[in-house]
């Protein structure tokens, strides 16, 4: 890889998977690229005045107008005639709550712009609360386990789905452990004419709480048990789904988190889990993860 | 002030100021319907839809998302509109603060209407006159001439480098934007002399990358605001500058912070802005017949709130009457409480009496003009009452 478009200094966590995301999308991108992001940990991590870690130009106005920012930059790139990628990068805050109804009006005016949403599954910038996209059981500090509760009552709103509903060209899963694929599916979305989406698990230490080193692993271990199924759609259609070649039990993947910890103390917490490990049979069936 | 009657239609209010904003060649158009905004955009689609303006046209989700694009259009270097009221402005105000915070050059009408709930559809002015403090310069117009004119000043004054400020040209909902009445439509050659194409120093260019909107910690926020407030103080002769280019170029002037009527000898002043200022001339004529000697100053520049020129233009007043189209619930109004704050440190120490009037489109009349004139009167004489409800029904209370 040349020199990465994300400058180092950023004060994003040890062991957080969004930068290394961020330097994936921007790789594959390349350097004529706009970048827009929401109100985030990657905005504050890598935007505090005087400094900045970007090195293609990057505008951040609020939480929840990313699209309906970025909507105005492309128009003014298409009206002077330039061919320049323009990507929305942000969490999943703004992509599944907050900014949903700006996003909606991005996707069905068809413009030609990819986002990113970074997926860590709460809201992390401030202080682990639940959003939209936290799954089943999850600990959060707005969803806590306690004596009357197992974590996050709901599962995780399927937003892709939410984004083929409008019809778009390219929606894709990635994974930051899977960074040959996450390239290709980038590079990939920027070749298609009109509006693309491109949901990535990325792992959040302080959210999930895992050992720093063990941050690719976690990620790999949500493909391999089934939870985060690698799926790629053009034009509506099923084009591409990643095999898996070893699935690991659900269990393994749970483990590692702290996040999940209170499923393995409570004996009325089974119930849970097999649910969760429905979710992943499921997901194996569905989209015939495993030859 | 010469009008060229030659050149005036009858048009509606709303068709007059979209031909104003085609005539200042936005790139982009950004804009959610709302009554009574709608005939604004609707007017612009159209001139877009027949070629007679080179602009996009964004139908977008929201309001919120409306003002939204036009950051992105703006930091992409091109020059933006939009238009909205009330509830629309309501819900835009996070992305005011941003747009102005960023230094956009941005320009909106807004077509001034009640605050819900109870729903009002009608005129009043507590939607621009609540965002006061949201960093924009708020223009009022009296008429639709005045809309009209403001509004290619105002791209004029925003994207003044000295400046870049957003402006808001408001005109009073429904009273100004359909109302049907003899405009001189701009014309569109001299109006770009007069304002040229957008020129920004900064834009989202891959070959220059830079970084829009970084946070700013206790270290340097200060500053940042501290700036636009700067910006705002150099507004006030900037707005007034434009003013008279533009009179140089158009032969209309309708002063530029403020205006007054038959206000050099005047004992009782009424201060107010928008629409009604027509009301209260017509009052202030038959009541100069009878001997009174009542006069008025009209606020065309609310933010940046020209201080200095109303310590000058009311320094000799008896006692001043504020009649405004919002309340500061819990507080008095707008205009008011900044008048009093205005005059605090100054010598002048005349007695200011504000009236709250024309909430949710209920007509002021002449009678309530004199009924606010016997107040001020009596305010003079020693019996002040601070602040009233004008007009109000008691017995539905």
């Amino acid at each position: 890889m040349d020199k990465s478009l994300l400058a180092p200094g950023h004060r994003a966590c040890a062991g957080c998977a969004m930068p290394t995301t961020i330097r994936l999308v921007l790789d594959a991108a390349g350097p004529n690229t706009i970048v827009v992001s929401p109100t985030g940990c990657l905005e504050v991590t890598t935007t505090p005045f005087p400094e900045s870690s970007w090195c293609v130009p990057w505008l951040h106005s609020l939480f929840e107008n990313a699209s309906a920012a970025a909507s105005g930059v492309e128009v003014m790139l298409k009206r002077r005639g330039k061919d320049t990628n323009v990507v929305i990068i942000g969490g999943d805050g703004s992509t599944f709550d907050i900014g949903m109804g700006s996003n909606s009006g991005m996707f069905e005016r068809g413009h030609k712009i990819l986002y990113v949403c970074y997926d860590n599954e709460a809201y992390m910038n401030t202080g682990v609360q639940r959003s939209g996209s936290t799954p089943f059981c999850v600990h959060t500090t707005t969803t806590p386990s306690g004596s009357q509760s197992q974590g996050n009552p709901r599962p995780k709103k399927d937003m892709p789905a939410i984004a083929l509903a409008h019809g778009i060209p390219y929606v894709a899963t990635a994974s930051v452990a899977y960074p040959v694929d996450l390239r290709r599916k980038v590079k990939r979305a920027l070749e298609v004419n009109g509006p693309s989406y491109l949901q990535v698990n990325a792992p959040c230490i302080t959210g999930w709480t895992f050992d720093a080193g063990t941050m690719i692993e976690l990620a790999r271990l949500a493909v391999e048990s089934g939870l985060w199924p690698l799926l790629e759609y053009e034009k509506g259609e099923l084009v591409g789904v990643k095999k898996i070649r070893r699935p690991r039990p659900v269990e393994e993947y749970l483990k590692l988190q702290g996040r999940y910890k209170h499923l393995f103390k409570k004996a009325e917490c089974a119930d849970m889990l097999s649910q969760i490990k429905d979710m992943a049979l499921t997901n194996m069936a569905k989209y015939n993860l495993v030859d | 002030m010469s009008y060229n009657t030659a050149n005036m239609k009858v048009v509606e209010g709303s068709y007059a100021v979209a031909h104003a904003v085609m005539c200042c060649r936005p790139d982009v158009i950004s804009a959610y319907p709302i009554t009574p905004q709608t005939h604004i955009v609707e007017n612009l689609s159209q001139m877009v839809a027949d070629g007679e303006l080179d602009s996009e046209f964004l139908t977008v989700d929201s309001e919120f998302s409306a003002l939204s694009v036009l950051v992105g259009v703006c930091a992409a270097g091109g020059r933006g509109y939009s238009s909205t009221t009330s509830q629309g402005l309501a819900l835009m105000y996070e992305v005011l603060y941003n747009v102005s915070g960023l230094r956009m050059p941005l320009v909106m009408n807004v077509a001034n209407r009640a605050m819900g709930a109870p729903l009002n559809i009608w005129n009043d002015q507590q939607d621009a006159i609540g965002a006061r403090d949201v960093g924009w310069i708020q223009i009022y117009a009296e008429n639709v001439q005045e809309a009209v004119d403001a509004t290619l000043q105002a791209y004029k004054i925003a994207e003044d480098k000295e400046i870049r400020t957003p402006v808001m040209v408001c005109m009073d909902g429904f009273v100004l934007t359909h109302v049907y009445e003899p405009v001189e439509l701009l014309d569109k050659e001299k109006a770009r002399e007069f304002l040229p194409d957008f020129e920004p120093e900064h834009i989202l260019d891959p070959s220059h990358p830079m970084t829009f909107g970084a946070f700013a910690d206790p270290s340097t926020y200060t500053e940042f605001r501290y700036q636009q407030f700067e910006a705002q103080l150099k507004a006030l002769p900037k707005i007034e500058e434009v003013a008279r280019q533009f009179q140089e170029s158009f032969g209309r002037y309708y002063g530029g912070l403020i205006d007054g009527y038959f206000l050099d000898d005047a004992d009782i002043v009424i201060v107010t802005l928008g629409s009604v200022v027509g009301t209260i001339k017509d009052a202030i004529d038959s009541m100069r017949s009878e001997g009174k000697k009542v006069g008025m100053l009209k606020i065309r520049s609310y933010r940046p709130f020209p201080v200095q020129a109303l310590r000058k233009a009311l320094k000799d007043a008896a006692v001043i009457a504020v009649i405004e189209k919002d309340v500061a619930i819990g507080g008095e109004a707008g205009l008011v409480t900044d008048l009093k704050a205005a005059f605090y440190n100054s010598s002048i120490r005349t007695p200011i009496i504000g009236f709250a009037a024309g909430l949710g489109g209920r007509d002021i009349t002449i009678k309530d003009i004199r009924r606010m004139v016997e107040k001020a009167e009596a305010a003079r004489k020693g019996d002040l009452s601070e602040f009233e409800f004008l007009a109000l029904r008691k017995e539905i209370l």
